[in-house]
């Protein structure tokens, strides 16, 4: 075994995109049958090196060998043709096919003319019965769990005669308990001599399942330690460069005044299932109240009902005193409601258009962006360099395109823009996704900075640990219904994991 | 780095423009023309008094149309129907406007505010059904003009004809008040020969006011910063507390108000009546127009004038037995080939503003490892 050529082995590879941190000279080499874990915080480059190795960006330098025979991929069909298979964060499925038609998507047994499903499903239950992966071929996949459209995904990947698999960041979507069933599952693939390379940085999951870990910071790999040799801490270090920035705030600024009330909140889809439903909370000025839950369980919604987007079927929202449930959007964030948007592409930015004209988004109707009917280009470009200075946005002036900018960046100008405005309360979703360490930092002590002044914040994380650090109060949303109010202090991960998927409330009533 | 950045937006309609040259050179090759000598004689004839009165008099509704359209396509609304829409406004102010003797000014703006509104409500239907039901713009506003030509047709014949004896199909002609007086002088002013058996429209002033309007609803109101934001991203715009529903019905009005324009030129100009053969197509060429001066005031001032100069200078061809098609040959390449070099010109452009910013990341950060 030792004088086996690796099975994928990565040399001196660079790769540059303008504006984004990409990767300067990799190595990187993966054992054969070993799981191997890549670490490193976003925009470390470990997704754009996974990429490289599935095909689907080329090196600008650099040798790929696979097995010990050197390669160029052109495309995944390459990647796959050398048994490489990759299970991406998003799922790729259609949601509306059983999960034998998924898995035969695209490399279809056929007999004759006809499609062999057959044979699809004995070979899927070859792989499930070999890798110990329970699947039921003939179910729809819009009915299956996360946990259960994963497996999908690697079945569907093994179904294709890969041997190495790149899974990215496969535990982002799963409760802890899930990612049990996972793990169980990639032993089972190791055990069977497959190889597993494992994105995370959840550095305690990749303590527990790696053979050994490759640690990336700034594009480059920093570091191939074994688990035995290292702790979280030491890993974290590595990771960072320096010290481990915490969300945790110190003292409560906790007042007594309620600025946001929210009682009895009902809301209803387009197609008549309630989504919201009773769903009572107060915001206190300086106080951060989160909102923890799986994604896809009314987040959304509460975030459009609170912003006026999603109308609500009953309730009452006050704010400041007032009645806002039936208020227009903008009007609200004339009031003083900031907003934070959950994904900053689709409902945040202008990428087309120059900084100064997306740092007036939703601040167009008030000074000092507008006098009138008029847009006061002067004053938008002058509080727009405000906002880059005062929040370190990296541009060379508020005239390029906000598409010029890096993902980090991009967010600092939101959180500068609705801040800047001095909101009485701002809804922060997903405040930090997808951002690098620094602005991630910098965005929590504006954040923490902004409680102390008295804002009231609702906070709605899919970062377990962004919200226990920054949370005076967690609630657990579930279902469209609130079914925990925890205490942020003592909430152990494991407990909101399972109030998350709706064990934990079964188990308390 | 501003020059160069001008340099660069000259060259797509630079290169569209040598490329439609081209394209038509083989054109006329095919049909047995020396290009060279066609071209040649397309400019001559195209660059005398007249005929610039003529392509100016061409450009006209087709740059108003093309604003109309704009400013649907600012916030990704297709208003198809500006054909519909000017037509039958066009109808309407001819009628009231033939049926009123007024002090002239009042005579003209009551045209003008009865062809706006007509324009406006006929696209407004197409908003309020998609605000309301659904309707994708596309299809209800290429409905709309087909059930306009029969109401014109119906109310031609039925209600506002002028004289039933009378063979001839239009409303009452104007009378002297509600004429605007031509512009020829401005050739003898500037030291030019006076155009000769044409005039060149009053209502150019009009088009250069819609221009102005344009600019200014679009680039410096607060209006059109929501118009085009809900354009580039709805979601965005709408959590910036932009209603979607109202700004599509409000886009939808504003643009068959001006497309309501589109047809005054011609009738306060020449025809001072709404006649049986009222210039047809130029709501459809002004889509090309927008196109083709990628939605911008300026620019589509110049391509209205270039297919104005097309279209005129094409008549010579057909003294020339050369088929004057060739011109709509251009016509589609220039729009098509336009197109494609701005969408490569803004590539070039978005890909040296990444560089840059880039490098200002990197210099902030060696700054601040210096400074540490």
């Amino acid at each position: 075994m030792a004088d086996e050529a690796p099975a994928v082995e990565l040399t001196g590879i660079t790769k540059t995109f303008p504006g984004v941190i990409a990767n300067e000279d990799v190595e990187l080499a993966v054992g054969a049958g070993e799981i191997h874990a890549i670490v490193g915080e976003n925009g470390a480059g470990k997704s754009t090196l996974m990429k490289i190795l599935y095909g689907m960006q080329s090196p600008d330098e650099g040798t790929i060998r696979v097995r010990g025979r050197e390669v160029h991929f052109k495309t995944p069909k390459d990647a796959i043709g050398e048994g490489i298979g990759m299970v991406h964060q998003h799922f790729m499925l259609a949601d509306n096919l059983t999960v034998l038609e998924n898995i035969v998507l695209g490399s279809e047994p056929t007999k004759g003319l006809q499609l062999d499903f057959a044979a699809g499903r004995d070979r899927i239950a070859e792989i499930a019965a070999t890798y110990g992966m329970d699947l039921d071929p003939d179910a729809l996949v819009e009915t299956l769990t996360v946990g259960a459209r994963q497996r999908t995904e690697i079945v569907k990947v093994l179904y294709r005669g890969a041997r190495i698999l790149i899974l990215d960041e496969p535990t982002a979507v799963l409760v802890p308990q899930e990612v049990d069933e996972l793990f169980d599952s990639l032993r089972d693939l190791k055990e069977e001599g497959e190889t597993v390379i494992f994105i995370s940085h959840h550095l305690d999951e990749v303590l527990a399942i790696a053979d050994s870990i490759t640690v990336m910071r700034g594009g480059r790999t920093v570091a191939t330690v074994s688990p035995d040799d290292v702790d979280a801490k030491q890993l974290a270090e590595l990771m960072v460069g320096s010290e481990l920035p915490t969300p945790e705030t110190t003292e409560s600024t906790v007042t007594d005044v309620v600025e946001l009330s929210i009682r009895g909140l009902e809301a209803l889809s387009d197609d008549g299932r309630t989504i919201l439903d009773d769903v009572n909370f107060d915001i206190h000025q300086g106080e951060i109240v989160g909102i923890a839950g799986v994604e896809g369980n009314g987040q959304a919604e509460l975030i459009d009902a609170l912003m006026g987007i999603h109308a609500i079927s009953s309730g009452s929202v006050e704010f400041k005193g007032d009645d806002i449930a039936h208020w227009s959007t903008k009007r609200r964030r004339e009031d003083g409601i900031g907003i934070i948007p959950a994904d900053r592409h689709r409902q945040g930015l202008l990428l087309q258009s120059p900084l100064w004209e997306n740092a007036m988004l939703g601040h167009q109707t008030v000074k000092p962006f507008s006098k009138g009917p008029w847009i006061d280009r002067k004053g938008a470009r002058q509080q727009t360099a405000s906002i880059i200075e005062r929040f370190g946005v990296k541009t060379p002036n508020a005239d390029v395109k906000a598409i010029a900018l890096s993902g980090g960046n991009q967010q600092k100008l939101i959180v500068g823009k609705e801040m800047i405005a001095e909101p009485s309360a701002l809804i922060a979703a997903h405040p930090t996704r997808g951002v690098d360490v620094g602005a991630q930092a910098a965005i929590w002590d504006e954040l923490r900075d902004a409680r102390r002044a008295g804002l009231a914040v609702l906070l709605i994380s899919a970062d377990l640990e962004e919200l226990i650090g920054l949370s005076d109060r967690l609630l657990v949303i579930f279902s469209g219904r609130i079914v925990a109010d925890l205490d942020p202090k003592t909430v152990t991960p494991e407990e909101l994991g399972s109030y998350m998927t709706g064990v934990g409330a079964e188990a308390a009533s | 780095m501003n020059v160069r950045k001008m340099l660069l937006s000259l060259l797509a309609p630079t290169a569209a423009i040598v490329f439609a040259l081209i394209v038509a050179s083989v054109a006329l090759w095919a049909v047995g023309r020396n290009p060279i000598d066609a071209f040649s004689s397309m400019w001559s004839f195209g660059t005398t008094s007249t005929s610039i009165a003529s392509m100016i008099n061409r450009a006209i509704p087709l740059y108003i149309a093309a604003v109309a359209v704009a400013i649907g396509f600012q916030m990704g609304l297709f208003n198809i129907g500006v054909e519909g829409q000017y037509l039958l406004a066009a109808l309407f102010a001819g009628w009231v406007g033939g049926n009123i003797g007024l002090w002239s000014p009042l005579h003209i703006t009551i045209v003008i505010l009865v062809a706006v509104l007509v324009g406006a409500i006929w696209s407004g239907i197409a908003g309020f059904l998609k605000i309301t039901r659904g309707v994708h713009e596309v299809i209800s506003t290429i409905m709309l003009n087909f059930i306009a030509f029969s109401v014109i047709a119906y109310f031609l014949l039925n209600w506002f004809r002028d004289d039933p004896t009378s063979l001839n199909l239009q409303t009452r002609t104007f009378p002297e008040s509600g004429q605007i007086p031509d512009l020829n002088w401005i050739f003898t002013t500037f030291g030019f020969s006076e155009p000769r058996g044409i005039s060149l429209h009053g209502f150019l002033f009009v088009a250069v006011g819609v221009g102005i309007f344009y600019y200014m609803l679009v680039k410096r109101t607060r209006f059109g910063f929501e118009l085009r934001a809900s354009g580039m991203n709805p979601g965005a715009a709408r959590m910036s507390g932009v209603a979607p529903k109202r700004m599509v019905l409000t886009t939808m009005l504003i643009s068959g108000g001006v497309a309501g324009l589109v047809g005054l030129a011609t009738m306060f100009g020449s025809l001072h009546s709404y006649t049986q053969d009222f210039p047809r197509g130029l709501g459809f060429t002004g889509i090309a127009v927008a196109l083709l001066g990628r939605n911008s005031a300026v620019g589509m001032a110049l391509g209205a004038l270039l297919f104005g100069f097309m279209e005129r200078s094409a008549l010579i061809l057909d003294l020339e037995d050369t088929p004057k098609e060739v011109v709509q040959i251009m016509q589609g390449v220039v729009v098509l080939a336009v197109v494609i070099a701005y969408e490569v010109v803004n590539r070039l452009i978005e890909r040296r503003e990444i560089k840059a910013a880039a490098e200002a990341t990197r210099t902030v950060d060696i700054e601040e490892e210096v400074a540490a």
